[in-house]
């Protein structure tokens, strides 16, 4: 026999039928099942494949320290919502779920990978280590990644969607005083309690009901209290979500929870998310998170049918599921007796074997015996019998201190109590040390007492009144602390059972050769416990890493203590041979290790919530956005910023398209967006002094009314960032940056002022988004302004000089500030109209342009005319150059200090055969060669070079290829020689000639027009 | 989450903020010789315990802070302006945020 | 000591798996020692074998606080590559690429380095042509490397995000010889066969002070008691996290160096998702995956943003990777994060690491790596052992010295300037 649903009892809503597939095979049950309960009342016991030695699994839990029913659920549509490892004790039943085994071939029940088990004695903790490393062929890795491949088939469980996931995530904030973790008896009084006192409290539960462990007693007998629990806490205010896992505790009492809006649901709505990713800030957080149940070590300890005694008390009372008709309880602790006997009144034949002495239960196995259990004590499980289910159980008998065989015995169900392990993993996380309690066997944290508290199971108070009264002592204690009234209540000691715990990890018998779980996810064995001992693996960091114990997917919650109860026993009996009496280990002295968030693992996409896709990062567009593409523009990404890359005609390509807008610019005009450049006011009467103290050259003296390029250096004396900073009044700038530094320059000046040098009387603001520019480049820019000006005398080279600045009108009203400056190297301009006349600025300006048998062009003919120049961009300041290395030397205003003036002055950055910037042209002139490029001299093309190429472009105005670059001791290091652009990853070497990079108009004649 | 009392906005997630750097470090005049530039720039005392750092509310009130925080445990002692003339007028208020928590 | 080998384990497994001894003894403290090497670490581990093995040095104890491999040893994410191209940084990650090549065999250990490709993914033509320099000098340096299309980036890894990116991929920067390995198995490695080569490797051992007689180490304070060093005695310090600290007990003052924080993250096992080391930079984002043989993805991100000596991150740093990994994986975004954890790491000033003589005659300092620990930790120990025994700088690290920036050398691989947070 297996498990059976019972005819009645329970908390599933037997009214309604959800059909379901398991494996293919439609099965039914009921709302308010999990899956796993539904897979037993469906009689389906063989459900997982274990992770290494692919071992028969079955359900082993009721929540989410579950180690053998991990299940891949398919989810709706095509596959891309494919959903391995959940685990079925968690998975709520909806109709039309479809889950099938994992980590199996062809299914689970006929699994080819189970001859694993045959070779485990080949395959210990650590193998690999050890293995798979020679011989030496070809490289050193040869051999080892041949047999990774294999590896890598066998390991991992489930298999992943490689479909992009389809479902959406939400980010969710929310504030609240108290945070209750954990809606049990413990949880729901503290939460109406601090509720009560008037504090505004969220409490969340992980399952979809709140009640915790009432939930898993029978009906008559906590069915009232919790209803009165529950109207408690509602009427105290207190807010509750459930389906919800607080998954990490925070710095600053933040907590992190996920909120499972539609796992459970089989047609949601379509605007839901799939989860919610909840951050909350509370001031005070309670932890009522509970207690796992332990089981212990002893051989086929995860065979089907093997349960924690609780889990089996879950199914029994809260999914009315009969784990089995001959059942066997282990024991070593009262809290088996009250599940043994519920077992036995809904007709099952149950034994206890309660390894703890006969005059220490006795009292319990009168009760028992009223019942019809027979209890034995001194008993353990030694070994259950069995291919894919327990069939029976072979008994261990204590005599003397010994385990020995004590006989074998037929049974469907082993059910299994170790003793409890409080789930103080939240307080783990916030650096609460784990601490040995050994009178309880099991670790607790002692909460920060400031922020955090803890009450029920997760203080290791077993007994439920005892849980209530330590809640509502939890909420008292936070209401007080937050300054409300609220009563003193003391909080109940640890503990609560009659008869002590005793100490039980492992049951064995010499010479039985055992395979006895320790981490059932992981499949680590208590062997491998022990060859982690005698190969020095003791600590217990090593002992996790070196067999896996406690790493898997329930984060060791159900072997983490038995791994270091079996490893304290081994340091103390190192000398001989078999172990297994009945000595308690020294765990204190193994130590513990850190729990890590998050409590249950957590799907990535809700924590990225809509963070994705487009919407991974924001996106900056100008204003004339539309405008330009309207008009043909190709974008392309610079920083988060979308700008116009180049405006095909007639199907042009890149290149076409590009030379042509360049050579436009060139021989009459063109317009280019250019407002993504930084903007920043520098405002007040020491506006003057602070730009000589950034820049490197002289910006006091600067009339009003002219610009100026200049260059501020980083504090150790390398190039921060170029622009144009415009005189508009004796104190107040208008500072212009890269895209790329916008936000650094303007942080770093804000850093100065406030900071550094708070006696300086200046205000920056950024003004990047107030004002929308277009540079009007090109001999026939002075035409094109002057047709659109509202009136054309404020551009007479008398009043608008080569570098002044000014204020203009055009297109009837449009209110503009002007200078006459230039990137290009041609007559040009660069004009700013207010963001909201973007388009109207535009429009004017095209209308003219256009007339003028001008362009627009975008960043590819901007760079072009650039490299012409040999005007310096991100490319070449890349934050290792100095102002000499990019010809700029001059700009260093002698006689004045500036931010970086001494450092730059450092040895190494002043040697005459640094890399400076020059041209580069092919000495083929029709031969092409990239960016990116390492100068090298021509016959070594090897080792590090000489330098590099920055940028290239076909240069229509010299109609070649061209590039600027750096190299060693620029160009009159090589005048006379020719140089080799080698680019191995992309092209044949190119030989080249290192010329000046001011390739066009050297003079400037053009540009001033 | 490290939630930081910033004097002119209240508490806030450090992801509103942009650490700095060790407030205690002394830039010298522009002038001064390399080596006092070299230790200004390059070297820390690197506490581990409470030091002072600055921070800048960037996606607030852009106000650069001086935070005392201890860097082993993440608990914050004290937030006031940098600037010495503006944290003096939030404290001549009686604002207590100009102090801290 | 048992030569590890499929032979070993099959005979073993014959005999119950019961013959096997420590892989390394658990020395007790000696109240003299001619070499002490603080930290064991992979680069404290790495630079005693190789003292042993290469130099011939004998007496020599590791010191350690905790347990071997605890730091960064244990908590990153196992990359290995030599995608470096500052002159002063080339050659050295080369030499550690070739250790890695040959680790396993040379330690006896399989450590796993599965080289599997380093692929970096490109979004913008600039990029790209950043990319070819540093990949060029690679090439041209005697290590390989490859620009992709589009075209062989989609055959190699079909399920990246190409449909509706916010920054649309343009092809990839590769890496082939590069990959990861088993971080463990490297500190084990190393530890087993240092101890085989007579190094006393000395756990749960914290140094509490380092005496000095004039301007030389005399002896260090110990937990377990004073260590003395002998006259032509030498202390090496690699104590990542925690430099500054002992470099305060030597009584010597500050450092270019802040410690930072920086999380990693592993998610459930799953059958083989990705077959290669990714890695994803662009618009201020930095990430870089792959999947353990285990079959967790194994991810990383930026640093916290705020210095940090709590082992502990917080939710930003993991909202910000989990963007990143569903947007150039958008199938992750049902796979479940198991667990993120946090560990400290020297950040300096220019992003490179620090392999040196210090103002002590006797004392040499190991330290700053900022993220690129695990990679460099062969090369790292060997020329940290080179420069013990023959009290000067190989050429190869003559960069890594803390003069450099005195002298305005720079290494910075990023051009990110003096602020350590800004390296990662």
């Amino acid at each position: 026999m297996s498990a059976r649903r019972l005819p009645d009892g329970g908390r599933i809503d037997r009214a309604e039928a959800l059909r379901f597939t398991w494996d293919g095979a439609e099965l039914t049950g009921h709302p308010g099942d999990t899956l796993a309960s539904a897979l037993l009342a469906g009689g389906v016991q063989l459900i997982g494949r274990s992770f290494k030695y692919h071992r028969p699994r079955g359900v082993m839990s009721a929540g989410v320290e579950e180690s053998g029913a991990l299940v891949t659920v398919a989810g709706a549509g095509d596959g891309a919502r494919r959903d391995p490892n959940v685990k079925a004790t968690v998975q709520e039943l909806y109709a039309g779920l479809a889950a099938a085994g994992q980590n199996a071939w062809p299914n689970v029940r006929f699994d080819l990978g189970a001859a694993a088990n045959r070779l485990s004695r080949f395959l210990p903790a650590g193998f690999y280590y050890k293995t798979f490393m020679g011989p030496r062929i070809k490289g050193g890795t040869t051999v080892w990644m041949l047999c990774e491949k294999f590896i890598r088939r066998a390991a991992g469980m489930g298999a992943a969607s490689r479909l992009p996931d389809p479902d959406q995530y939400e980010h969710a904030h929310a504030f609240c005083d108290v945070l209750v973790v954990g809606g049990g008896p413990a949880g729901l009084a503290a939460a109406a309690t601090a509720a009560r006192a008037g504090l505004d409290v969220l409490l969340v539960e992980q399952d979809f009901q709140l009640g915790g462990d009432l939930l898993n007693q029978p009906l008559a007998d906590a069915g009232e209290l919790l209803a009165e629990m529950l109207d408690d806490a509602r009427s105290a205010g207190v807010r509750a979500m459930t389906r919800t896992t607080a998954f990490g505790l925070y710095d600053g009492c933040v907590a992190g929870l996920i909120e499972r809006v539609t796992d459970h649901l089989a047609d949601p709505a379509p605007f839901l998310p799939r989860q919610r990713f909840w951050t909350v800030r509370a001031r005070r957080i309670i932890v009522a998170a509970g207690a796992l149940e332990r089981h212990f070590a002893f051989g086929n300890n995860d065979r089907p049918g093997v349960m924690g005694a609780a889990a089996a008390r879950a199914y029994l009372n809260r999914y009315a599921v009969l784990p089995g008709e001959r059942i066997v309880v282990a024991t070593n602790n009262d809290s088996a007796y009250p599940v043994a006997g519920e077992l036995a009144a809904a007709g099952a034949a149950v034994e206890v074997l309660d390894a703890r002495p006969a005059d220490r239960v006795r009292q319990l196995a009168q009760q028992a015996g009223a019942r019809g259990i027979t209890v034995r004590p001194h008993c353990a499980p030694l070994r259950a019998v069995g291919a894919r289910r327990v069939k029976a159980l072979e008994v261990a008998m204590e005599e003397g201190g010994r385990w020995r065989h004590g006989g074998r015995q037929a049974c469907d169900a082993v059910l299994v109590s170790g003793g409890w392990s409080p789930a103080i993993h939240l307080i783990s996380h916030l650096g609460g040390k784990p601490r040995w309690n050994r009178r309880l066997a099991c670790f607790t944290a002692d909460a920060n007492g400031e922020s955090l508290l803890t009450a029920g199971a997760a203080a290791a108070i077993w007994d439920t009144g005892a849980c209530r009264v330590s809640g509502q002592a939890a909420g008292a204690a936070a209401a007080r602390a937050l300054g409300k009234d609220a009563p003193g209540i003391a909080m109940p000691a640890p503990g609560g059972w009659r008869s002590p715990i005793r100490p039980l990890y492992e049951v064995r018998v010499p010479g039985a050769h055992l395979k006895s779980m320790v981490d059932p996810l992981n499949d680590v064995t208590a062997d491998d416990v022990r060859l982690a001992h005698r190969e020095g693996f003791t600590s217990v960091e090593h002992l996790k890493r070196y067999t896996t114990l406690g790493m898997s997917a329930d984060g060791g919650k159900m072997g983490n203590v038995i791994g270091l109860a079996l490893m304290a026993e081994a340091l103390g009996r190192a000398s001989d041979g078999d172990g297994g009496d009945g000595a308690d280990p020294d765990i204190a002295a193994v130590g513990a290790t850190t729990f890590r968030p998050p409590y249950t693992p957590v799907a990535l996409g809700a924590l990225r919530g809509r963070s994705v896709g487009g919407h991974f990062r924001p996106l900056r567009r100008t204003p004339m956005h539309q405008w330009n593409l309207e008009r043909g523009a190709v974008m392309t990404i610079a920083g988060l910023w979308e700008r116009p890359w180049y405006y095909p005609r007639h199907g042009e390509t890149l290149d076409q398209a590009y030379i042509r807008e360049a050579a436009t610019v060139r021989e009459s005009v063109g317009l280019c967006d250019v407002t993504s450049l930084g903007k920043i006011a520098v405002q007040g009467p020491d506006a003057a002094a602070f730009l000589d103290r950034i820049y490197t050259n002289r910006f006091a003296h600067l009339p009003v009314g002219k610009a100026r390029y200049g260059i501020m250096l980083r504090d150790d004396g390398l190039v921060l960032d170029d622009g144009t900073t415009w005189r508009l009044s004796e104190t107040d700038y208008f500072m212009t940056t890269t895209t790329a530094h916008a936000a650094t320059v303007m942080a770093w000046l804000e850093e100065l002022l406030q900071v550094r040098w708070p006696a300086l009387r200046v205000h920056v603001a950024s003004v990047s988004d107030q004002w929308a520019g277009c540079a009007v480049a090109g001999p026939k820019s002075h035409r094109v302004l002057s047709a659109c000006a509202d009136s054309p005398e404020a551009l007479t080279d008398h009043a608008l000089p080569f570098m002044g600045v000014g204020r203009m009108s055009l297109g009837g009203g449009i209110p503009c500030r002007i200078a006459r400056i230039s990137f290009s190297g041609e007559l040009a301009y660069e004009v700013y109209a207010p963001s909201d006349y973007a388009t109207a600025m535009m429009d004017a300006l095209w209308a003219a342009a256009e007339a003028a048998g001008g362009c627009l062009y975008g960043l590819e003919a901007l760079g072009a005319l650039r490299i012409e120049k040999g005007h310096v961009t991100g490319a070449e300041l890349d934050g290792r150059v100095t102002l000499d290395d990019a010809g700029l030397g001059r700009m260093a205003a002698k006689g004045k200090a500036f931010i970086g003036s001494t450092l730059r002055a450092r040895p190494e950055l002043q040697r005459e055969d640094r890399p400076k910037l020059v041209g580069i042209r092919p000495k083929d002139r029709a031969a092409r060669f990239n960016a990116g490029a390492i100068l090298c001299r021509p016959g070594q093309l090897s080792g590090l070079g000489e330098g590099w190429v920055t940028a290239v472009t076909h240069s229509p105005a010299l109609g070649h290829w061209i590039g600027i670059g750096f190299i060693r001791g620029g160009e009159a290091a090589w005048r006379g020689q020719s140089a080799v652009a080698a680019d191995p990853v992309r092209a044949a070497p190119v030989e080249v000639d290192i010329i000046s990079p001011h390739m066009f108009d050297p003079d400037g004649a053009r540009m001033r027009g | 989450m490290i939630r930081i009392p910033c004097p002119f906005c209240g508490e806030r997630d450090h992801s509103e903020f942009a650490y700095g750097k060790d407030a205690s470090v002394q830039y010298p005049p522009l002038d001064a010789p390399l080596e006092d530039w070299h230790e200004a720039v390059f070297l820390r005392d690197n506490i581990r315990g409470v030091q002072l750092e600055t921070w800048q509310h960037l996606h607030g009130c852009r106000q650069w802070l001086v935070v005392e925080r201890d860097t082993a445990t993440h608990h914050i002692h004290s937030v006031r302006a940098a600037h010495p003339g503006v944290a003096a007028v939030l404290a001549g208020a009686g604002n207590d945020a100009g102090s801290g928590k | 000591m048992t030569r590890y080998s499929a032979w070993s384990i099959f005979k073993n497994g014959l005999a119950g798996q019961r013959n096997w001894r420590r892989a390394w003894r658990d020395a007790e403290p000696r109240a003299h020692y001619d070499i002490i090497i603080v930290g064991a670490g992979l680069h404290g581990l790495a630079t005693a074998y190789y003292l042993a093995a290469n130099h011939g040095a004998a007496n020599i104890a590791v010191l350690e606080k905790g347990w071997l491999g605890g730091g960064n040893a244990g908590r990153n994410t196992t990359i290995v590559r030599s995608n470096y191209m500052m002159p002063g940084n080339r050659p050295f990650y080369e030499h550690s690429l070739k250790l890695w090549e040959n680790l396993s065999h040379e330690l006896n250990y399989n450590v796993m380095f599965s080289q599997r490709a380093h692929i970096t993914l490109l979004h913008t033509p600039a990029a790209r042509d950043a990319a070819a320099r540093r990949y060029n000098t690679m090439r041209l340096t005697g290590s390989d490397g490859e620009l992709w299309d589009l075209d062989a980036l989609k055959r190699a890894v079909p399920h990246l995000n190409y449909d509706n990116a916010r920054f649309p991929i343009i092809g990839a920067a590769v890496q082939r010889r590069a990959g990861t390995a088993r971080h463990d198995a490297v500190a084990w490695g190393y530890a087993r066969a240092a101890d085989q080569l007579g190094v006393d490797i000395i756990q749960n051992c914290e140094v509490t002070g380092i005496t000095r007689d004039a301007n030389r180490v005399s002896a260090v304070q110990t937990s377990r008691g004073p260590i003395r060093i002998g006259n032509a005695g030498k202390v090496g310090l690699a104590v990542a996290g925690n430099t500054s600290r002992l470099w305060a007990m030597a009584g010597l003052g500050k450092l270019p160096v802040e410690t930072h924080l920086l999380q990693a993250f592993v998610t459930e096992p799953l059958k083989p998702l990705l077959d290669q080391v990714v890695v994803f930079g662009v618009g201020g984002a930095h990430f870089y995956i792959s999947q353990s043989d285990k079959g967790g993805m194994v991810f990383g991100g930026d640093l916290d943003w705020y210095k940090s000596y709590a082992q502990r991150g917080n939710l930003p740093a993991v909202q910000d990777v989990a963007e990143c990994a569903t947007s150039i994986l958008p199938c992750l975004g049902r796979v479940r994060l198991l667990r993120h954890w946090g560990g400290v790491m020297d950040m300096t000033m220019d992003g490179s690491p620090f392999i040196c003589k210090t103002p002590l005659a006797n004392l040499y300092l190991n330290a700053g790596w900022n993220y690129g620990g695990f990679k460099a930790s062969p090369a790292s120990g060997w020329y940290f052992a080179d420069l013990m025994a023959n009290d000067r700088p190989a050429p190869v690290i003559a960069d890594f010295d803390l003069g450099r920036f005195r002298h305005g050398v720079n290494i910075d691989e990023r051009g990110a300037g003096p602020d350590p947070k800004l390296h990662g």
